[in-house]
């Protein structure tokens, strides 16, 4: 495996005039209570992880949580008190401003919950914004952005301002902004937040699309669970600044590490979260019956037809391999007993 | 006792107000007080106390310190006198090269700085002044005046008033279309044909300068503000005392700093012009969303990008408000500065003015406003403009515009040789039309005033004796009957009760300061003008703010009016009520309140409209009538924007009471104007600005107090 793409060791986001010395003083143990005491607050308290190339890594939590705060370290828009932040190798922390303006120049894109964009520029403008900021002529940049225009489906739109247009078409430019200088690391800071649920949805499948044709390493930031679980190759689910847990959607909903992590997945329904092989046997002692899954299925997907059988269904992989077998009321108990258990 | 708790602050207030009143039937007006009295005007009398500050000797009527306070601020103005003439002539002599003499001289260093400084400006004023009219100064300032004796064809040569005009159309349409072409030719074409060209031209040329000298000095402070604290702060009390400060008092220390002339009304206006222009920078830039400036960081934006290209186009609106006011104030000074010399427009409506002659007065007065709209809305349209990327334009459409141009310049020198040759009387009708040769309807109009007085004589005096005599009079002998510690004790209450110890300091300083300077019966008269104009301003605005919001296009119909009379000169507000009313004090307050009215009406409609429409919803929803949804939902919620309007209005209203001097009038005013022409003026000009701009600060203390308190009590803003 190459290295992560973006690597953080015990990161620290203190607020507060003498943050760093108490920071110094707490010798790794940050206790949030005692840092409120004196004045400080803390934002983002020792969160260590990476994220690999093409890995979409939702971070989720609720206001107040550090989320924000966490993204706002790793894309250096505010300078972490204390630990080590790597981009692709490179310490970010390190860097000289004129490094660190490279970086987001080069590498670097980002889109903001409440869209950002400049009311002065239109839509074509605003997306050849970063370009032009680059040097890049005013020709060209007019030509690449026309093309994000029609990446993201707003052609025809391209001389309206900001203004005139729909939330849900407002992020669309803030997307294709961020994706103008053909960045590797995107971010997203609770992106469809401010948008109509059904805009929402419409918008998490464009998003799935761009990011199945385009492959970016993503940090993808929101408070809406069932958005993490939807986009998510993995999750971290933030609590006062702490990361309480950070791993796979089905881990997530099958083990939670903690209390509070529990409370959110309780009301998930699991068959469209867990994939067959999550709740597969290896072996089994009953009759086997005819009809075979892929183990990469969402129970969702499989469940009428599984439920239909009366005996243990197999279940393969991609090369036709029998891995293991699944029966009807393991489904049943999957989707309806859990919950049940749990209260 | 259950009423009390009720209504703990209505209790307190009518406390104050008894205070008040004891005190000031208490403390009985002293024998020998002769009301109006100037008392630090330079007589020697036997009664006068006199007290030595500093070395100053300052002469004095000693009464009861409840009645009046002792002027002990006296010796101020001869301080700041003798602290500018000492900085003018004797501080830091130095050695500097003199080019015409070819040798070094001896000069003092702000002398220097404030002559290099005025040359400066000449220069800049004269090759704008001489591209438009013609001239010589511009070459010599290169060469010398022999070079020019030598070489006798060096003249700058002016252009054709026909090409001017059509190039500032040809300037209109490109920045704001055809509508803004057709008003630019007009207003060009009108100004040519009326004789007013070169008055017109030379006013112009000192706005071209003072305006964007102004927009780009008050641009970078309010950036250096934004970026740093310490410059914010350092900034601030200037601000606040600048804004409240009539343009009057500006004028006389300048005079002893720079002269007279175009170059200092230039200095003085960007004086005057720049404080808007930081503080409405300050405020658009802080109101940039902090996600958007995050938005431009990570579009890789280095320090200078994020501010020309994200931060500042951002903040686009504030700052183009902030232009408006550049451009207002320059004008408003184009004509005030004629009192110390400026050329132009202004000074033939002051001349005008001075001589009676209303029609001329009224010609000058509508060229200022023309040129003054007409700058204020291209600003506008080349801020708005809009950049075509798909045009796929060839090259004369894509220069048209110059093109054209051209084609006119050749034309229009055409035309004015062909004038040459055709106009045998000397004047060339086609290169500029001479002042006194154009189209005059100032007989007309002259006609017309008399006409109106002669027919109306009868109505309008006995107006304006009720007026004086019925309410005017009183109100000024009440004003002046408060003696100084009842109206220190009733503002200093007021400010307690409305900000608490801190207001209350504050709002004490102020006063006192007013009080121990020897102009505190003036200072009264002037609050009486500006309380009168005021109230009825207040009264006509709100009235017809709230008259023309219950209807959508009233409303910006009235928003525009407003606009459009918020470009005028504030001077010449006096031509229209000089015509009806003469030189009384009721032309003063009439101007008053045709000027402070503006604010109050625009304020209540703006309030109105900052109303959310869903409490609108809601509040219909609950079945009220209009006037109860009036009363009960909008009034309450809008007040405290409107009293931001009453804020304004006051501002409004004292600038207008001390220009009115100019008619003639008693107060601070009279005394600014009299300074102007008193070669010691500059420190009693400045003390009485001050005191001015203190009694402006006074009330925005407290209307600013509790306005915020208000809003932060009803959770708006």
């Amino acid at each position: 495996m190459s290295e992560p793409v973006i690597k953080c060791e015990s990161v620290y986001k203190i607020f507060g005039e003498n943050a760093e010395t108490m920071l110094k003083e707490a010798n790794g143990n940050v206790d949030a209570k005692t840092f409120q005491e004196n004045g400080c607050i803390v934002g983002v308290n020792n969160a260590s992880f990476e994220v690999s190339k093409g890995e979409m890594l939702v971070v989720m939590g609720l206001s107040g949580s550090g989320k924000s705060t966490l993204l706002r370290c790793i894309s250096r828009l505010t300078d972490a008190t204390g630990g080590k932040i790597f981009i692709e190798g490179q310490d970010l922390l390190n860097l000289n401003n004129k490094e660190l303006i490279d970086l987001r120049r080069n590498k670097m894109g980002m889109v903001f919950q409440s869209f950002a964009l400049l009311p002065h520029k239109t839509v074509v403008e605003n997306i050849a914004f970063p370009l032009q900021i680059k040097g890049i002529n005013t020709d060209e940049s007019i030509n690449k952005a026309m093309n994000m225009v029609k990446l993201v489906g707003l052609d025809g739109r391209e001389n309206y301002f900001p203004r005139e247009l729909s939330g849900g078409q407002q992020q669309r430019v803030g997307i294709a902004r961020s994706l103008a200088v053909e960045p590797d690391i995107w971010f997203l800071d609770e992106p469809f937040s401010a948008l109509d649920p059904l805009i929402r949805k419409e918008m998490q499948d464009e998003f799935l699309r761009l990011q199945e044709k385009l492959q970016k390493t993503i940090m993808f930031i929101t408070h809406d669970f069932d958005e993490a679980l939807k986009l998510a190759d993995r999750i971290a689910i933030m609590k006062d600044g702490i990361i309480e847990q950070l791993d796979t959607p089905a881990n997530i909903v099958l083990n939670p590490a903690t209390e509070y992590v529990r409370k959110f997945t309780e009301e998930v329904p699991r068959e469209k979260v867990l994939l067959i092989a999550d709740v597969m046997d290896s072996i089994t002692t009953e009759d086997i019956g005819d009809l075979k899954v892929s183990k990469d299925e969402i129970i969702e997907n499989v469940a009428e037809k599984i439920l239909t059988q009366e005996k243990t269904v197999t279940v393969i992989d991609n090369n036709n391999k029998i891995v293991g077998y699944i029966n009807p009321t393991k489904i049943i108990n999957t989707v309806f007993g859990g919950r049940k258990n749990n209260n | 006792m259950e009423l009390f708790k009720k209504y703990p602050k209505l209790f307190q207030w009518i406390f104050l107000l008894i205070v008040f009143f004891a005190l000031c039937f208490a403390i009985d007006v002293p024998e020998t007080y002769k009301f109006i009295r100037g008392q630090a005007e330079f007589v020697k009398d036997p009664n006068q106390s006199t007290f030595v500050f500093l070395g100053k000797e300052v002469r004095y009527y000693a009464f009861d310190v409840f009645w009046r306070l002792p002027p002990l601020l006296g010796w101020l103005p001869i301080w700041i006198n003798d602290s500018l003439f000492f900085l003018m002539n004797d501080w830091m002599p130095m050695e500097f090269w003199n080019e015409d003499t070819q040798e070094y001289k001896t000069r003092p260093l702000v002398l220097q700085i404030t002559r290099n400084l005025t040359a400066f400006m000449t220069f800049l004023i004269e090759l704008i002044r001489e591209i438009l009219l013609g001239g010589l100064e511009t070459i010599v300032a290169f060469t010398s005046w022999d070079w020019i004796d030598a070489n006798p064809w060096a003249e700058l040569p002016g252009l054709p008033w026909t090409i001017v005009a059509a190039g500032s159309a040809i300037l209109a349409y490109k920045l704001g279309g055809r509508g803004l072409a057709i008003f630019a030719g007009l207003a060009m074409t009108y100004i040519s044909i009326f004789g007013q060209w070169k008055p017109s031209m030379q006013t112009l040329s000192f706005i071209l300068v003072a305006a964007p000298l102004s927009f780009i000095f008050g641009l970078s402070l309010g950036i250096a503000a934004f970026k740093s604290k310490r410059v914010e702060k350092a900034l601030y009390p200037i601000l606040l005392v600048m804004q409240t400060m009539p343009q009057y008092a500006v004028l006389v220390p300048a005079l002893v700093l720079f002269g007279v002339g175009d170059h200092a009304a230039v200095i003085i206006t960007m004086i005057v012009a720049v404080p808007p222009m930081i503080l409405l920078t300050l405020l658009g830039l802080r109101a940039v969303p902090p996600e958007v400036i995050e938005a431009g960081r990570m579009s890789g934006c280095n320090n200078w990008q994020l501010m020309f290209k994200v931060l500042i186009p951002t903040a686009r609106r504030d700052i183009l408000i902030g232009v408006n006011q550049v451009i207002m104030v320059c004008f408003s000074m184009a004509v005030i500065s004629a009192f110390i010399g400026a050329k132009g427009l202004g000074f033939n409506l002051l001349l005008a003015l001075n001589q009676l002659n209303i029609g001329l007065a009224l010609e000058a007065g509508l060229c200022i406003s023309l040129i003054a709209i007409l700058l204020d809305k291209m600003s506008l349209a080349w801020a708005n403009k809009q950049v075509d990327y798909f045009g796929n334009l060839n090259f004369f459409q894509r220069n048209k515009n110059s093109l054209f141009f051209g084609l006119i310049m050749i034309v229009g020198i055409a035309l004015a040789y062909f004038g040459s040759i055709y106009f045998k009387g000397g004047y060339n009708y086609l290169f500029e039309v001479p002042h006194n040769k154009g189209i005059s309807t100032a007989d007309f109009w002259n006609k017309g005033v008399d006409w109106i007085f002669d027919t109306f004589f009868v109505y309008i005096k006995a107006f304006n004796t009720w007026l004086i005599v019925e309410v005017l009079q009183p109100m000024r002998a009440l004003y002046l009957r408060m003696p100084a510690i009842a109206t220190i004790v009733l503002v200093v209450g007021a400010g307690y009760l409305i900000g608490g110890t801190r207001s209350a300091l504050v709002v004490c300083g102020l006063t006192l300061f007013i009080a121990l300077s020897p102009w505190w019966d003036r200072a009264l008269v002037t609050t009486y003008m500006a309380t009168f104009g005021v109230i009825v301003s207040c009264i006509i605005g709100f009235t017809v703010g709230t008259l023309c919001f219950q209807n959508k296009y009233s409303t910006k119909f009235m928003l525009n009016v407003c606009d459009i009379f918020q470009t005028f000169p504030s001077f010449v507000y006096l031509i229209p009520v000089m015509m009806l009313f003469g030189i009384t004090d009721t032309s003063v307050l009439i101007a008053v309140i045709v000027y402070a009215t503006i604010p109050a009406t625009r304020y209540t409609i703006e309030g109105l409209r900052s109303v959310p429409s869903g409490l609108h919803d809601a509040a219909t929803m609950s079945g009220v009538t209009k006037f109860q949804r009036l009363f009960k939902i909008e009034f309450p919620l809008a007040f405290p924007h409107m009293m931001l309007g009453l804020n304004q209005t006051i501002v409004f209203a004292l600038f207008m009471v001390i220009i009115g001097a100019f008619i003639g009038t008693e107060d601070l005013g009279q005394y600014i104007l009299k300074a102007l022409s008193d070669k010691k003026g500059a420190g009693i000009g400045l003390t009485l600005g001050i005191c001015v701009a203190f009694i402006g600060l006074i009330f925005d203390n407290l209307i600013r107090t509790w306005v915020d308190k208000r809003k932060k009590h009803l959770g708006i803003d």
